[in-house]
């Protein structure tokens, strides 16, 4: 661990945004635009059963009478829906996949981004779901799972393979007409995970998705399914990049996590899509909508999410305590540099009884961007002795930037505890100089100032998670100090 | 970049403006009218949507068919024969406004020690247009709150004070607000106070309803208090369950001026407080108190705006809510530090206690910050009280409903200890403590005779 | 080592140090003394680069080289360490991450590879034994909820790590208890090299028990009016400050 954090502070020096390159990748694409047709078309080439045409059928329609949503701290170019394509596939051969069979070039592609998915070399003890616009590209340590009964596919797979899983469960946590994104994503996700942990099973290894949007024009559109049963344990990452582009790109994704009685899923994210270029041209809108449910007593759902990247972060991923007993924490660090702006933040809703949910978020904006911190804790009149602490920080480093913060306290039981704390402050000149006076330079300070200052919710990241969450959060802030 | 503008707010509901004359006053007043009428046009009535008032529905209260009182009515009593303040004790100067319009004592302001003007607006409108045109609507029109814009569309008349340079009032003003009418009457005060430089003085505001009426008071208070002045608010809601009160204070502050507002709402059927802070030259204070009571169907709303626009300013909010039975509590506390608001410090607290399950509370403390060096930070809980401490008071012999309200009067205290006039003070205490023990059912005890 | 020429520097536009002449060659101690208010610590500010301390004449020469225009880290690098007088308080960031990133840059700046990390672990063992200073503080963010004889510590183990070649003491002695007092001395005395130099800033003489000075001088009001031997510190502890600056006043009424 140390090593890694010795090679990480050496490593800073490459300011670029590292992962903004483009393979050359054979492509299979539906031409530009929104409609039944190329729903139809989605469904079709992904040889769907009825039920999926159906439901994305009916979230298409229901998506065409909604109104994008404009009561995020935001400022939202319009998007021309009609000027995306909705389907980019890396070509691929016929029959199942085996690793020969995988583009050599697509290979390289993850190679490149560190994520070997040749299993000889692979990350110890992290199976992976590699998704590359629209489609799953190769999920790793599939055989392995297997055999604890444990299902990690693509969610595409699933679809054909596990039909009595997924009609039972998707949408059943996001509905296809939640919100704007979620109805667009319902009618056009192309692909996604999915993973099942059985009763009793404790996943052996952190489960990965790795989402790369590499496409020019493309919009990713990926749903992830969760399903933790009873006495299960999952540990579920997700990482994510993108070439750097002059124009915007969209990613508007669902998730949903369901734990069951006793179960435990803890879902960490490390958001990296291009941010735009220091001007603030280019860089991904990433408008995401996640969603757990701790539906059995007992249960417990933890999201960790290290945001730095995306033009635009609209996102909030949240729980619903329904299982008495149950837990849901929520910890979160953000970073806005240069024109980025990110609106995220939680829900919490209690609804069993002696719940408890916890959130901690570090939001920390440099440059001119904009970080705003927006969350919900609803405690309805039946959830007895529900207890909820919130901790939002705000750090600003430069005076041109802004740092928001948006809590709702919605309190409709008196055995409730709900406590919120916020602060908002500048980074301490005094430390920076006292690092400096070491022989730290002052990059190097706001680095490990805002390690600091985010220790606690990296601290929730499994270890190469967290040693990759460093490092970022260090990049990002480059060329935050004049 | 094509930005997408918010969407407009609905259609003002252009019913409501059926209840008031076609034509706009006359003068400074008919200007100041139409303009906000204008506005009225484009805000509208609030709706839900509108962040500021997400957790209070006033669309519902406005369509009840209120009479607008547009013009003062004749009176054949004396104000001391339906009204006295409970609190003898109090040495204050006493003004009334009733239904809307100042109850006028004489024809024209009246002269207190120190060159102090005070009496109605009307009044001051005609007397000294040079006083009141620098500064009437000056700070309301930079609001974007319809029921604002509604009652500067259309108020003619309220409180007028004005505190000359360097003038220290040596007793507060008490302006008494009351409604009396035998009819479902809406009231629109609207009132102005201005404090020159160096100046000092102290406001008492007492609400009362004289009927037992459903009645609604949409009031607009502009509040300029100029370089190096001081001002204590402190403001009595008493009212009773048939009674909306909805009221708007704009308080503008100049360099190195401090403010300090405490309200106190002990009782009302609904009740809307909002408080608009502009820290307006570097060196300004603001401090903002609030302490209600509530309980069977009782809404209560305070939402506050605290816009740090200059260097170098303080502000610090306290508000604290005790709920029991069905009441329903709303706390929004927005703190704005403008680019450029260096050095900025806000603080605020926003602290509340369920009695009861039915009882609901939803608070929104907000931080939009545009300027790095910066102290603020906001907390807010919603919860009982601590259990620990009410057990180490039981373990010490004290009975347990002896030992909540200890530690209820402790939770108000912390508001009611920073009211600075004495006998006020003390009664205050005392109708808080009454209110608590559920020894105080409602507004009774400072009329005479409501029915005459 | 460190050459001070007739230095003058302002705090928000005003003089505070008003003509310090000062040379440190390697191997000396120099105690700085004066009562509050004096300009020590302004001193010592200017020495390590604090931005808020502006140099309006003079020179500060450092081997040789003036080290004005140089940023405060480059100074840390160059061997200049500043034992705080108020060490901050640095919540989440962990003491061995804080040295290690402080060790391993000193290392770069010398051409050297980082150190790897069971060197490094066997070195704070090695200095948290010379320093006396308790494991339990550094496996704790930095200087976070310490106490002041922790924080003072804590800094000479920092010292200790760092092996600087000129060492400034800021009021170290404040807040101490004279057994800390002896611990924190006992562990400058054992870092001292014949080629290193310290300058000790203090109010009071009871450090200087302790670390024996060689030169002795008296800063007031932003200038040296004495220097001496380490005599003159115990004529200080016995006479105080005041027969000195009584006999400063009268030679400026004279000179006038």
């Amino acid at each position: 661990m140390e090593k890694d954090q010795d090679k990480i502070l050496r490593e800073v020096t490459d300011s670029e945004y590292k992962y903004g390159f483009v393979s050359d990748i054979e492509m299979d694409m539906l031409p530009k635009g929104l409609n039944e047709d190329v729903i139809r078309e989605i469904s079709k080439r992904k040889e769907e059963p009825e039920y999926m045409l159906e439901f994305r059928l009916k979230a298409f329609r229901k998506w065409q009478e909604m109104e994008m949503p404009h009561w995020a701290h935001l400022q939202i170019p319009e998007i021309d829906f009609q000027d995306i394509i909705y389907y980019a596939s890396p070509k691929k051969k016929e029959g199942p996949k085996s690793l020969d069979e995988v583009d050599p070039e697509l290979l390289k592609t993850f190679e490149k981004l560190g994520i070997p998915l040749e299993e000889q070399e692979r990350l110890a003890g992290v199976a992976v779901d590699a998704i590359v616009d629209s489609v799953s590209v190769k999920t790793t340590f599939q055989d392995t799972l297997a055999e604890l009964g444990i299902i990690f596919c693509s969610i595409s797979e699933a679809i054909h393979n596990h039909p009595d899983l997924v009609k039972k469960y998707l949408g059943s946590v996001v509905p296809y007409n939640d919100n704007y994104y979620a109805a667009l994503n319902a009618a056009v996700f192309s692909d996604g995970s999915f993973c099942y942990i059985p009763k009793g099973v404790r996943s052996p290894m952190e489960l990965s998705s790795y989402f790369r949007i590499n496409a020019a024009n493309t919009g990713q559109f990926e749903r992830t399914l969760i399903i933790a049963e009873e006495d299960s344990y999952v540990s579920y990452l997700e990482g994510c990049t993108a070439p750097m582009r002059d124009e915007n790109q969209l990613h508007a994704a669902v998730v949903e996590i369901i734990a069951l009685e006793n179960a435990e899923v803890k879902y960490s994210t490390v958001q990296n899509w291009y941010p735009g270029d220091k001007d603030g041209k280019g860089g991904i809108f990433n408008f995401v909508t996640k969603r757990g449910i701790c539906k059995g007593d007992h249960s417990k759902i933890s999201w960790t999410q290290v945001e730095t990247g995306s033009a635009i972060t609209w996102k909030y991923p949240s729980t619903i305590l329904k299982g008495d007993h149950s837990t849901a924490e929520f910890y979160s660090v953000a970073v806005t540099n240069n024109f980025q702006q990110a609106d995220t933040g939680t829900k919490m809703i209690h609804l069993g009884k002696h719940t408890k949910s916890t959130i901690v978020s570090k939001g920390i904006s440099a440059g001119q961007s904009n970080n705003s911190y927006r969350g919900l804790v609803k405690v309805q009149k039946g959830a007895l002795n529900a207890r909820n602490f919130s901790q939002c920080d705000s750090l600003l480093i430069g005076d041109q930037c802004g740092a928001h913060t948006f809590p709702y306290l919605e309190v409709g039981n008196k055995t409730a505890v709900v406590e919120h704390e916020a602060t908002t402050s500048k980074i301490g000149e005094d430390q920076i100089f006292y690092l400096n006076q070491r022989g730290i330079s002052t990059e190097d300070a706001i680095g490990m100032i805002v390690n600091g200052y985010a220790r606690e919710v990296l601290n929730q990241l499994p270890m190469e998670f967290a040693v990759e969450a460093q490092k970022l959060l260090q990049i990002s802030l480059e060329g935050s100090v004049g | 970049m094509i930005v997408v503008e918010k969407k407009p707010p609905k259609d003002p509901d252009t019913a409501i403006l059926e209840r008031f004359p076609k034509q706009a006053g006359e003068g400074l007043m008919g200007k100041v009218q139409a303009r906000a009428l204008e506005q009225f046009m484009r805000y509208g009535i609030p709706g839900k949507k509108n962040e500021r008032y997400k957790y209070t529905d006033v669309a519902e209260i406005l369509a009840e068919g209120y009479q607008a009182v547009t013009a003062p009515e004749h009176h054949d009593f004396r104000i001391e024969e339906i009204f006295r303040c409970d609190i003898p004790t109090l040495n204050t100067w006493v003004f009334t406004v009733l239904n809307g319009f100042y109850f006028e004592k004489e024809d024209h302001l009246q002269e207190l020690p120190g060159g102090v003007l005070a009496g109605g607006l009307r009044q001051a409108v005609r007397e000294r247009p040079d006083l009141v045109e620098p500064y009437l609507d000056r700070y309301a029109s930079e609001s974007s709150d319809g029921l604002a814009a509604l009652n500067r569309s259309f108020a003619a008349d309220g409180f007028f004070l004005y505190v000359p340079d360097n003038a220290v009032m040596e007793k507060p003003v008490q302006v008494i607000n009351l409604i009396r009418s035998d009819r479902e009457v809406m009231v629109q005060p609207r009132s102005l106070v201005i404090l020159g430089k160096n100046a000092q003085g102290g406001l008492l505001i007492c609400d009362h309803a004289l009927t037992e009426k459903r009645v609604l008071s949409n009031a607009v208070k502009e509040f300029y208090v100029g370089e190096n002045s001081s001002l204590e608010i402190t403001r009595l809601q008493n009212e009773h369950n048939s009674m909306s009160d909805i009221s708007h204070y704009f308080v503008h502050q100049g360099r190195n001026s401090r403010v300090t507002s405490t309200m106190i709402s002990l009782h009302g059927g609904m009740i809307r407080n909002n408080l608009d802070v502009k820290l307006n030259g570097e060196g300004a204070e603001n401090h903002a108190l609030g302490l209600f009571l509530s309980d069977r169907e009782q809404h209560m709303d305070h939402s506050l705006f605290i816009d740090h626009a200059a260097p170098h300013c303080t502000s610090t909010q306290t508000y604290k809510g005790v709920l029991d039975d069905e009441a329903e509590g709303a706390f929004e506390g927005k703190i704005l530090v403008r680019p450029g608001a260096q050095k900025t410090e806000a603080y605020q607290v926003n602290k509340n206690i369920l009695l009861k399950d039915t009882a609901r509370m939803n608070t929104k403390p907000q931080l939009e910050i545009y300027a790095d060096d910066v102290k603020c930070t906001h907390g807010a809980t919603v919860g009982q009280l601590d259990t620990e401490s009410l057990f180490y008071l039981r373990s010490r012999g004290i009975p347990e409903y002896e030992a909540r309200m200890l530690l209820m009067y402790a939770f108000a205290h912390e508001v009611i200890r920073e009211i600075k006039i004495d006998p006020l003070r003390d009664r205050i205490r005392e109708l808080v403590d009454r209110r608590l023990r559920g020894e105080l059912p409602r507004c009774h005890t400072c009329f005479v005779d409501y029915q005459k | 080592m460190l050459k001070i020429k007739n230095l003058h520097a302002n705090i928000e536009g005003k003089e505070i140090l008003k003509g310090i002449d000062l040379e440190v060659r390697p191997g000396e101690v120099h105690a700085i003394m004066g009562p509050n208010g004096s300009g020590k610590s302004t001193l010592a500010s200017a020495i390590v680069g604090r931005d808020y301390v502006e140099i309006t004449e003079g020179d500060i020469l450092y081997m040789g080289e003036s080290i004005l225009e140089m940023p405060p880290e480059e100074r840390a690098l160059k061997g200049i360490f500043l034992s705080f007088q108020y060490p901050v308080e640095i919540p989440g960031v962990s003491m061995v991450n804080f040295l290690r990133a402080a060790i391993n840059e000193q290392r770069k700046y010398r051409g050297l590879d980082p150190m790897s990390p069971s060197d490094f672990l066997k070195l704070m063992r090695e200095k948290k034994k010379l320093v006396g200073i308790d494991s339990a503080l550094t496996n704790r963010s930095v200087n976070e909820g310490f106490s002041g004889g922790e924080k003072k510590k804590n800094e000479i183990f920092q010292m200790a790590m760092l092996e600087p070649k000129l060492s400034i003491l800021d009021e170290t002695d404040s807040g101490l208890d004279i057994d800390a007092l002896r611990v924190v001395a006992q562990g400058v005395n054992a870092l001292k090299r014949p080629d290193s130099s310290t300058i000790v800033i203090t109010h009071y003489q009871r450090l200087l028990n302790y670390i024996v000075p060689d030169f002795v001088h008296v800063l007031y009001k932003g200038r040296i009016i004495r220097s001496g031997g380490k005599e003159l510190a115990l004529e200080l502890e016995e006479k105080g400050y005041d027969w000195l600056k009584e006999e400063y006043e009268n030679s400026l009424n004279g000179a006038l």
